[in-house]
């Protein structure tokens, strides 16, 4: 167990963070409570940067602590975590206690600690976080169960606490209750894959899969669990939440929501793909047996390249849909936000072409976990710049008598519709071309981020001969055109409606520099973006597969001692040790 | 290489540039002449970058600069291109882009893109200068933009890097839909005929990428796994593929090409968007960004499927003949001026599409012709017909008559270009077409090979129907083409509402400001004249069309110049597709032998000229014998 801890340390980080955070919050003293943000900035930035020193990788690893089937994955993901971690603390700015900090200040109410919700927000902020990075240190689906509840389950309570109106409970407790149903399938699809298999380490399993196959029971649980983290990442069967949350949400909220539970579930599902393994041939399983019985099982094959049929199967339709539903949909909605959400949910399909594509031959350009690694942050990145924006106009709060002018009333409500756009080209220039590049790159627009970010999920797709999926995703990229094109076209040309006031600015002016920075990032990025893919295809690489002799018996507690016959193995557990006991020296030894 | 500096410093001082600009182009001409291209790519660019940075009143001098330096670069590579290795990039640079995936900066031309890329630039500060009295608002917007497409189009032309095609291509979306969308003629219906422009090309070229990057994948497994997208390498790779992918891979490549010609039946975003368009804007969508549709296929379609291509040539080349007589015929009940010259674009871009197809080395040359003439002509017909509307602010033809009368330079020059774009021998339009024409003729073996041949006929002659039914289309050009003269140009004057009633005043309103600030000449040329009759043409707009004049004249009365370099490259390909429809015919053949071989009934001609419709035609005779 204590191999585990090597991982951990970004999380330990951000966990101290949240406990400063918590207290913080909680301080009568203004210049104390506003400190919060600053910390989680301060703990994310800490957190990334042991991410990415300390973090085992490759050789690093051993089979009882971390998952050797995607041994790269968990660094990048946490430094890639901790940036738009940092981005999106910038967004929050503000988000809580609006009113009540503005009364307090104007001295027309005290301060109440058990009124404000700012220490929770900042603590469950920083929470969720510590369970994405978690998710992707995980190597045992319990692990992965628990982080991926503990990724969500703040977002229910960030959701609703998000704002000071109706909506956003009504939108919290949708989350929660649909949220709790994906959680429940994907816990029986864990459960399932833990009778099939008879372990719940991620190694053991794919070490079972690979010498004994894939039973019924274990193929079961399987879907059951990519059909539950659907959930997660807003994939169709599971979609139906998102508009309504990401509306009901505040929208720094709302970008979080579409981007963090969606890394976690993207993270679980590379996880358990990978457990599955990309080893199969296309359609065997349908030669043998007959029928139904037949998809139910797989068995490794020599020369395969791609998914068990019926997972693959399940997920090429996930995915059709997915990109299909969220693109269409996206094209009649009127708010932003509404029209962000149905295009997040386009994304999560267009991800998981590179989930079905798998590794590949390793080169960059045939991996799909790679390309997935790098979708990830670049979506992230454009997404947020678009969230920004909406987050950063606002109406003004209506004036009412102040007797009842409490809550619902007398917060500023958001500039949500596309109509609140138009001629913000003229108005707020700088605002406009945030938007304008965020939705260029979200469209995919060569030469900017979003290009680069679909362009190998389009090589490997044709690389493991998905053709037609890959058609339907340059069918969906194009129809995201058009509700794209209405985000550039709305503030760039069209000329505000007479006689309405154009939305204000927020005050907050950090959620400017979030939105300046993603878009500036936007550019800089797809000009550095060479060595990103090199980072992601390093992150995407796939473990050798385990000799069999590593993994005799599974067991929790006690790490398995590596044979003697494979040297380089014992090396590398040494080192491992080694570097337990001093992870800091070691980690600049190694650098 | 005395001569050729001598050459470009005569016409340095000819076109009263900065002497600055000179010694850079001496300096190009040293031993950096490679560079020309990487200059052509990145100046625009920079001039761009300048213009953002500086006053909006410089805004059109700085754009100005920066393409009659980037014409003067181009003359580096054009005077020391080796005509002798035509079909091999020049001037190549290369510089890594993106290496996880093989993606390189790699610029060169062969004498197809340097025609083109030639093109682009002489259109640049004719594109420029003619937006100095229309553009009055944003310029800055205006100019930078109108920059950046010129660097992204001669990105297109000179890439050597599929990706970096692909990306330049794409990225000409942006300015265009900005030019259009902010500067377009009917603020009500710009931003729709900018969308449409952009979805239309947008969706296609998707399905294109994905075609590329099939070939790419097809590549890298042929050598162990390393990407690569030299358009070279992808090419010989592709021409390996069996004849049925190739079939998805032209499928794939035409989709985004074949929107971009435009093609009949993918041209209905074309008409909006050139009505729409500012005269700068219809100038270069006209000009050089339907040529990317036509460099596209002769780049991309004809060497990387070129079985298919055999296969379906003919049936392209019936639809380009569809397309012809379809747009003639649209052409021809136009009212408005603009709309009639932007569905001429598609009638002809079908003769350039029609001596693509037709397979041979005098097709494919008059395609290439087809693709300068066309720029040319129906370029210098859209700046005509801008200057009218900015004398008229109309381009109603029922509204308009009898011009003549006091516009006479501006009803030379429009008669001119009518006639060069209706195909008058002697002047360029005519070279390009006959050339397409006569390739068309020669085609029926080609087309024969992939099946397009008429039913029973010996050796399936269908090559000169196609060329007599375009030839019709010719006649409908001309028809439409002079009816518009004879309305527009001559006859009694007409001229819309509010112009014969107002002061002098009036067009001076509109018209003044450009030329004033400049040092462009006589400025008060055409002012004396009355009443709101509209002025001629002044010094700046005669400047503007005579280069345009010069080549029209050049290009039509010694074509050789151009076709000569030409015919290198041009060869190179119509060998690729010799080879190809051999193939085609020889399996055609072989699938024949072994169904119905036994029944052809004479055997007294060659296997390789044996026809599947000869074929069917065979059976027939044996089935109706048999049944006897």
């Amino acid at each position: 167990m204590m191999d585990r801890l090597a991982f951990l340390w970004p999380e330990i980080t951000l966990f101290i963070g949240t406990c400063v955070v918590m207290v913080l919050g909680l301080s009568p003293r203004p210049a104390l409570r506003r400190l919060c943000a600053p910390v989680c900035i301060i703990a994310l930035a800490i957190a990334g940067y042991q991410a990415a020193t300390t973090t085992p990788e490759g050789v690093h690893l051993t089979a009882s602590a971390g998952q050797l089937l995607l041994p790269s994955m968990p660094a990048f993901i946490k430094v890639l975590v901790a940036i738009v971690g940092i981005l999106m603390a910038l967004l929050m700015a503000g988000t809580v206690d609006r009113q009540e900090e503005k009364e307090i200040a104007a001295g027309t109410r005290r301060f109440d600690a058990l009124r404000t919700n700012r220490a929770e927000f900042w603590a469950f902020f920083l929470f969720s976080l510590t369970g994405l990075m978690l998710c992707a240190s995980a190597d045992d689906l319990i692990w992965l169960f628990l982080a991926l509840e503990l990724t969500s389950l703040p977002t229910y309570i960030l959701v609703t606490i998000s704002s000071a109106r109706n909506r956003a409970r009504e939108a919290g407790v949708k989350y929660f209750f649909l949220g709790a149903l994906g959680a429940a399938i994907f816990l029986y699809g864990f459960a399932m894959l833990y009778g099939g298999t008879g372990s719940t380490n991620l190694n053991v399993i794919n070490q079972h899969f690979q010498t004994n196959g894939i039973n019924a029971i274990a193929m079961a649980g399987l879907l059951l669990s990519f059909i539950g983290i659907c959930f997660k990442i807003a994939a169709v069967p599971m979609h139906f939440y998102t508009a309504d949350v990401y509306e009901g949400a505040s929208s720094p909220v709302s970008a979080f929501l579409a981007f963090v539970p969606k890394t976690a579930g993207m993270v679980a599902i590379l996880l358990l793909a990978a457990a599955a393994g990309w080893t199969y041939s296309t359609g065997t399983s349908a030669h043998g047996l007959a029928g139904f019985g037949a998809l139910a099982t797989a068995t490794p094959t020599e020369t395969g390249q791609s998914l068990p049929e019926a997972l693959r199967l399940t997920i090429w339709v996930v995915a059709a849909l997915t990109m299909t539903v969220g693109n269409v949909l996206a094209l009649w909605q009127t708010s932003v936000k509404r029209m962000l959400a149905y295009s997040s949910i386009a994304h999560s399909g267009y991800m998981l072409v590179g989930v079905i594509a798998g590794p590949g031959t390793g080169e960059f350009g045939s991996s799909g976990v790679s390309a997935v690694m790098l979708y990830l942050l670049c979506y992230g990145v454009m997404n947020l710049g678009a969230f920004a924006v909406i987050a950063c106009l606002e109406r003004p709060a209506k004036v009412t008598d102040s007797k009842s002018g409490v809550g619902e009333e007398s917060e500023p409500s958001e500039a949500d519709s596309i109509e609140d756009l138009r001629g913000l080209w003229k108005s707020r220039p700088g605002l406009a071309a945030i938007m304008v590049i965020s939705s260029l790159g979200l469209l995919g627009f060569p030469p900017l981020l979003g290009f680069w970010g679909k362009y190998p999920l389009f090589s490997a797709g044709i690389s493991s001969g998905e053709i037609i999926l890959v058609l339907v995703l340059a069918v969906n990229s194009a129809i995201s055109a058009f509700y794209y094109l209405r985000l550039v076209t709305v503030p760039f040309l069209s000329a505000p409606v007479e006689g309405v006031e154009p939305a204000a600015v927020t005050p907050f002016r950090t959620r400017i520099a979030a939105g300046a920075l993603s878009a500036g990032g936007v550019i800089v990025l797809s000009i550095v973006v060479g060595s990103l893919m090199q980072r992601s295809q390093q992150a995407g690489e796939v473990g050798a597969f385990l000799p069999e002799a590593m993994l005799v018996e599974p067991s929790l507690d006690t790490p398995i001692s590596p044979p003697a016959a494979d040297a380089d193995r014992t090396d590398a557990t040494i080192e491992t040790t080694g570097r337990l006991e001093t992870p800091q020296a070691n980690a600049a030894g190694q650098r | 290489m005395m001569q050729t500096i001598d050459h470009s410093s005569a016409l340095a001082a000819m076109m009263n540039a900065a002497t600055g600009a000179a010694t850079t182009l001496a300096a190009a001409e040293g031993p950096k002449v490679e560079l020309a291209l990487l200059g052509l790519f990145a100046a625009p660019l920079f001039f761009a970058a300048l213009v953002a940075l500086f006053k909006e009143s410089v805004a059109k001098w700085i754009a100005l600069t920066g393409t009659l330096f980037c014409a003067l670069i181009f003359l580096a590579p054009w005077l020391r291109f080796d005509s002798a290795d035509a079909a091999a990039w020049q001037f190549s640079v290369q510089a890594k882009w993106i290496e996880p995936l093989g993606i390189t900066l790699h610029l060169g031309a062969d004498a197809v893109s340097l025609l083109l890329i030639g093109l682009t630039c002489v259109l640049g500060p004719i594109v420029v200068s003619c937006a100095f009295s229309a553009v009055t608002e944003r310029q800055k917007t205006f100019y930078a933009w109108l920059l950046v497409l010129q660097a992204a189009t001669v990105g297109v032309f000179s890439a050597r890097d599929v990706i970096l095609f692909y990306a330049c291509f794409e990225f000409t979306l942006i300015p265009m839909f900005i030019l259009i969308s902010l500067y377009g003629s009917d603020a009500e219906k710009r931003g729709k005929a900018a969308i449409k422009f952009f979805l239309y090309t947008f969706t296609g070229s998707l399905v294109t990428l994905a075609g590329v990057l099939y070939v790419a994948w097809q590549h890298a497994q042929m050598n162990a796994g390393v990407w690569n997208f030299d358009i070279d390498a992808l090419s010989a790779t592709a021409r390996t593929l069996p004849a049925g992918t190739q079939a998805w891979v032209l499928v794939a490549l035409l989709a985004g090409f074949a929107v971009k010609v435009p093609l009949f039946p993918f041209h209905t975003w074309l008409p909006l968007a050139h009505t729409e368009a500012p005269t700068a804007g219809s100038v270069i969508l006209a000009g050089t960004l339907l040529k990317l549709g036509t460099y596209g296929l002769y780049r991309f379609a004809l060497p990387f499927a070129p079985v298919a291509v055999v296969e379906y040539a003919g049936w392209i080349a019936a639809v380009c003949v569809v397309g012809i007589l379809y747009g003639g015929l649209i052409c021809w009940v136009q009212r408005d001026v603009k709309k009639l010259v932007a569905y001429s674009s598609v009638a002809h871009l079908g003769f350039c599409i029609l001596g693509l197809v037709a397979l041979n080395t005098t097709g494919m040359t008059g395609s290439v012709m087809y693709m300068v003439n066309h720029g040319l002509s129906t370029g210098a017909l859209f700046l005509l017909i801008g200057m009218m509307y900015e004398r008229l602010h109309t381009r109603d033809m029922r509204q308009i008559g009898g011009l003549a009368a006091y516009m006479p330079i501006w009803a030379t020059m429009m008669v001119f270009f009518t006639m060069s774009s209706v195909g008058l021998p002697g002047l360029n339009g005519f070279i390009g077409e006959f050339l397409c024409l006569m390739g068309a003729f020669q085609a029926s073996d080609a087309w024969a090979a992939g099946g397009f041949a008429i039913p029973g006929a010996t050796g399936g002659g269908v090559g000169p129907y196609v060329a007599a039914i375009a030839g019709v289309g010719m006649i409908i050009a001309a028809i439409y083409l002079l009816y518009m003269l004879g309305s527009v140009v001559f006859g009694p004057l007409v001229l819309p509402k509010g112009h014969e009633a107002h002061g002098g005043g009036h067009g001076r309103g509109h018209d003044s400001g450009g030329h004033g600030s400049g040092g462009h000449g006589p400025d008060s040329h055409g002012h004396g004249s009355g009443g709101g009759l509209p002025r001629d043409l002044n010094f700046r707009e005669i400047a503007l069309l005579t280069p345009l004049v010069i080549l029209c004249v050049w290009m039509g009365v010694y074509p050789k110049y151009f076709t000569s370099r030409l015919e290198g490259a041009v060869n190179a390909q119509a060998a690729i597709m010799n080879q190809a429809i051999e193939e085609v015919r020889e399996s055609r053949a072989a699938d024949a032998g072994a169904g119905v071989g036994v029944l052809i009934p004479a055997a007294d001609m060659p296997v390789a000229e044996v026809t599947a419709a000869e074929l069917t035609a065979g059976e027939a005779v044996t089935v109706q014998e048999a049944g006897r």
